[in-house]
């Protein structure tokens, strides 16, 4: 996916509408706005028609082995929207999506919105803060192990990213859970026995953020790494790192000043694309250690299968990714003056 | 002298730690409000929190007096009259009345979201009323065995009947659901996470033994086996038997084999119809032949299924009502049961005229060969072991088996539409044999637009459909659990399904921290998910518990982590300091 957006940046490049001082940034601006409002559409309508074409009769799921009469079940149907024509359902959700109104959960019988808005924060926080120390820990070791390049350090950093990188994370969340033994919790985001109080309620939550967070750490942190060490080492061998060592600058400063901004630009885009997926990061680790976020929201709603929430996630990650493609986009102008003026 | 009174005071403040009792809840919660809350957990909820006019007793799951002292019947049946009992108090302080339980009933006879979960027990009143305090009258518009066990939490009305819409989310909080009679009473509810409860000392049977209870939501069965190992959990259930096996004879953990309520079974094709007796669905027609299906059932060893898939942990199979409700539990006489014999099968077939081609695969007087599609949960491994060891021994009868495990929906789209020759399936039963057995009526089957089945085998036989209507209007439990035995007897004969085995429920505990659980049914029921509320109710907590030392412990750990994290920045800030330091001497 880098590599497709960085294309799509040389196709703009060539535009002649560029050369038109301010209107050009305008225009880019818009147009990006305008596509990524296209695919957002799109979603929603692909959405809706993928989860129409699944075979299964959702109120025949929900009443299943349960006691439940004809009139009960006729009743469902209606409540879901359900026995109306297929494209009235498609209208009453698509105008509903706009008045915030994703539909009601098969399962729980709640606003799926509610649902998804009160598991967004958890994910937020988890994969948040994974991303931001897998960023720092991946960058630096990826920039000395491309400085380093052949090195005992870099094969061997190499060699750990990927094998960490293929771990299933299930199965490491597990593994940390019993290596631990207690020390952390092994549950949720809150404890029932934390005290009141600002200070000891988020000392709490750091508490429960420490294994499933370090999880996705380990796995993260990999293809950052990855990265940063393959972009870096593309610039090495440029005639201006030669040419500010020629200057007489310390290896330690061309590194820092020079090199290392120049081979940060796939790997900022990449940080914004993963953002982006954060969900489909964390299905599994939040499944493991119940943490009540997004992810596991999903997980219960494939098991279900409760389809409106389904839809919602959908629609919501869809979203997030076509977002922070777009931002992922401006800010790449932003950071890189040869896309900005060609 | 005068600072003697005050170190009395001091420890009179500092309180003994509270007991708590931490059960991991592995099964997800959807409502606290107990009119629309279905899934298990929930419910488990409502019977914490709230009294039943009557409940399942603890020693035999039959109906016994909780709000209900005494109940009586007109001679017709049709009134049934409640005595309730007085001087229980909601946990506001106001009586708990029989008006309290007229209203419940209105509610869910007015309110079509009110008989979400529970409404299949009121479709059948005709009315109900409070005359007084202390008495109910409930008139049903026909004979209806389950009046003495209406599974309904009972709700206090000057709270509910100020809530017009019963899907409003407010219903799902303390304000409405913090008010109840139970032997618990909800103090803390987090989504997804947990649901916290301190004991009710004004319970009419008794304040509970442990101070405080917490369902603690673990979303996977392994990491919360690891809690219960490191004493963060105290009770947890649904276990696997791999899991079962490796927490027995574990320091300070006691394990609990129960029967359970679930059936499991293979399900044949008989030739299925709608509720129009329509022929619906692609089953295999040489299965309409009861001989052919006696001879399958017979080639089913189902001792094996219990001993290899279950791991022996399940109990052997006879009719749909499991033997935990031993009162309706039918299991066939010596004489008529089918014993797993495959030379008998061979020779049934051989003599009904289903004769083995070259190939080994027997073919049917009209020519069809006998090659059967047998469905299942793709993602069960019950169902993937079952599957194998049936295609096995039905190709030893020369039936040849093509095993078609597919995902849950589209295994409940294909049962319902009929489109199977043999399908695995199972329903988990209640106390009252009603709903095991509507499940194999005419009228359960699916409308002519396959909408609408409630059916398990889409069986339909006058026969069955007779006892069925007789036990449920039959309100002597003897003669009725006569007519549930003879409906299951029915249904067996016919060779509609093969009761492959029930379930056991499979729980562990923290010895060392808790004891007395009481199950149900005695003695060897289980603790939780029962139909009531004795197993937490009934737990003693260990001397003195450990509580204490755990809340010092999480802490240390909490104040470990942030000295970490401390350390960590201190160092990194350092590290960075010192290199900024360099970079601005080296600066051009």
């Amino acid at each position: 996916m880098t590599q497709s957006l960085i294309t799509d940046q040389a196709a703009v490049l060539v535009d002649p509408d560029e050369n038109r001082g301010g209107t050009g940034t305008t225009r880019f601006v818009l147009t990006k706005i305008a596509e990524a409002l296209a695919s957002i559409l799109l979603v929603i309508v692909l959405g809706f028609l993928l989860f129409r074409l699944l075979p299964g009769d959702p109120v025949a799921f929900m009443v299943r082995e349960r006691p439940t009469d004809p009139a009960q079940i006729a009743e469902l149907r209606e409540r879901l929207g359900i026995d109306k024509p297929v494209l009235t359902q498609f209208w009453d959700y698509f105008t509903g999506l706009f008045r915030g109104d994703f539909g009601e959960s098969y399962i729980e019988r709640r606003p799926v919105l509610d649902m998804i808005g009160e598991r967004l924060w958890p994910t937020v926080l988890l994969v948040g803060s994974a991303t931001v120390l897998a960023v720092a820990i991946g960058l630096w070791l990826g920039i000395r192990a491309a400085w380093k390049r052949n090195s005992f350090f870099d094969r061997a950093q190499t060699g750990i990213a990927l094998t960490l990188w293929s771990v299933p994370q299930f199965w490491l969340g597990l593994l940390l859970l019993v290596a631990t033994g207690g020390l952390f919790p092994s549950r949720g985001m809150h404890s029932p026995d934390a005290a009141p109080g600002v200070l000891p309620q988020t000392l709490d939550v750091l508490h429960h953020l420490v294994l499933p967070c370090v999880t996705l750490l380990v796995v993260f942190y990999a293809q950052y790494m990855l990265v940063m060490r393959s972009s870096l080492l593309g610039e090495m061998d440029a005639d201006y790192l030669t040419t500010a060592r020629a200057k007489g600058l310390r290896d330690d400063l061309v590194r820092r000043r020079h090199a290392v901004p120049n081979a940060l630009l796939p790997t900022v885009t990449l940080v914004f694309m993963q953002f982006g997926m954060v969900v489909s990061g964390a299905v599994t680790v939040e499944a493991v250690f119940s943490w009540p976020g997004l992810g596991q929201l999903t997980y219960d709603a494939i098991h279900g299968p409760d389809l409106p929430v389904l839809q919602g996630v959908l629609v919501v990650l869809a979203s997030a990714v076509v977002l922070m493609n777009l931002f992922a986009e401006l800010l790449y102008r932003v950071l890189d003056p040869r896309v900005r003026t060609a | 002298m005068a600072i003697l009174p005050l170190a009395g005071t001091a420890a009179a403040q500092q309180p003994a730690q509270p007991k708590v009792l931490r059960v991991a809840l592995t099964t997800g919660i959807d409502h606290l409000n107990p009119f629309t809350a279905s899934l298990a957990a929930s419910t488990q909820v409502g019977r914490f929190i709230y009294e039943f006019l009557t409940i399942p007793s603890a020693d035999k799951a039959e109906a016994s007096p909780a709000l209900a002292e005494s109940w009586t019947t007109s001679p017709d049946k049709l009134t049934w009259t409640f005595k309730i009992r007085q001087g229980v108090k909601w946990s506001d302080g106001q009586p708990v009345t029989a008006k309290d339980a007229a209203y419940t009933f209105n509610r869910m006879l007015t309110d079509e979201t009110a008989r979400t979960a529970n409404g299949n027990y009121v479709t059948n009143f005709q009315s109900v009323a409070a005359p007084d305090d202390t008495t109910l009258v409930i008139k049903t518009k026909a004979v209806q065995a389950t009046m003495d066990l209406l599974d309904v939490p009972i709700v206090p009305e000057h709270i509910w009947a100020q809530i017009k819409d019963l899907n409003d989310p407010k219903t799902d909080d303390l304000s409405v659901v913090g008010v109840s009679d139970g032997p618990y009473q909800l103090t803390e509810y987090k989504q997804n996470e947990y649901v916290k409860f301190t004991a009710n000392t004004a319970y009419w049977r008794g304040a509970p033994k442990v101070d405080e209870l917490q369902l603690l939501v673990f979303k996977d069965v392994e990491a919360a086996v690891n809690a219960l190992k490191q004493g963060e959990v105290d009770v947890i259930n649904r276990l696997t038997p791999t899991q079962f096996d490796a927490l027995k004879g574990q320091p300070n953990i006691a394990t609990n084999q129960a029967p359970g309520r679930r059936y499991n079974e293979i399900n044949i094709n008989f030739g299925v119809e709608d509720v129009n007796n329509k022929p619906i669905g692609n089953g295999n027609p040489v299965l309409k032949d009861l001989a052919l299906r006696q001879a399958i059932a017979q080639s089913i060893d189902t001792k094996t299924i219990v001993d290899k898939v279950m791991g022996g942990y399940g109990q052997l199979g006879g009719g749909v009502i499991p033997p935990i409700y031993s009162a309706y539990h039918w299991d066939p006489a010596p004489a008529e049961a089918r014993k797993f014999d495959l030379a008998a099968a061979n020779k049934t077939l051989d003599d009904a005229g289903y004769l083995k081609g070259n190939d080994g695969i027997r073919v049917a007087p009209g020519g069809a060969r006998l090659e059967l599609r047998l469905t299942g949960h793709a993602n069960r491994a019950f169902d993937q072991r079952t599957a194998q060891y049936v295609a096995g021994w039905l190709q030893q009868i020369g039936i040849s088996v093509k095993q078609e495990l597919v995902s849950d929906e589209e295994l409940n789209d294909r049962t319902t539409a009929g489109n199977y020759d043999l399908a695995i399936s199972g329903y988990a039963t209640n106390p009252d044999p009603d709903y095991a057995l509507a499940l194999h009526t005419c009228a359960a089957r699916p409308n002519t637009e396959g909408k609408g089945a409630t059916t398990d085998t889409f069986f339909c036989d006058p026969a069955y459909d007779g006892f069925y209507k007789q036990q449920l209007t039959d309100t002597d439990p003897v003669t009725r659990a006569g007519y549930v035995k003879q409906a299951q007897a029915r249904l067996y004969s016919q060779a509609v399904n093969v009761v492959l085995d029930y379930d056991n429920s499979l729980e562990a505990y923290r010895s060392d921290k808790f004891s007395g659980f009481q199950t149900q049914p005695q003695p060897q029921g289980s603790i939780l998910e029962q139909t009531g509320y004795w197993g937490v109710y009934g737990a003693v907590p260990a001397g003195t518990q450990t509580a204490a030392a755990d809340a010092g412990g999480s802490n240390t750990v909490l104040w470990i982590v942030l000295g970490v994290v401390v350390v960590v920045v201190l160092v990194g800030g350092g590290i960075m300091i010192g290199r900024r330091g360099k970079a601005a001497d080296d600066r051009e």
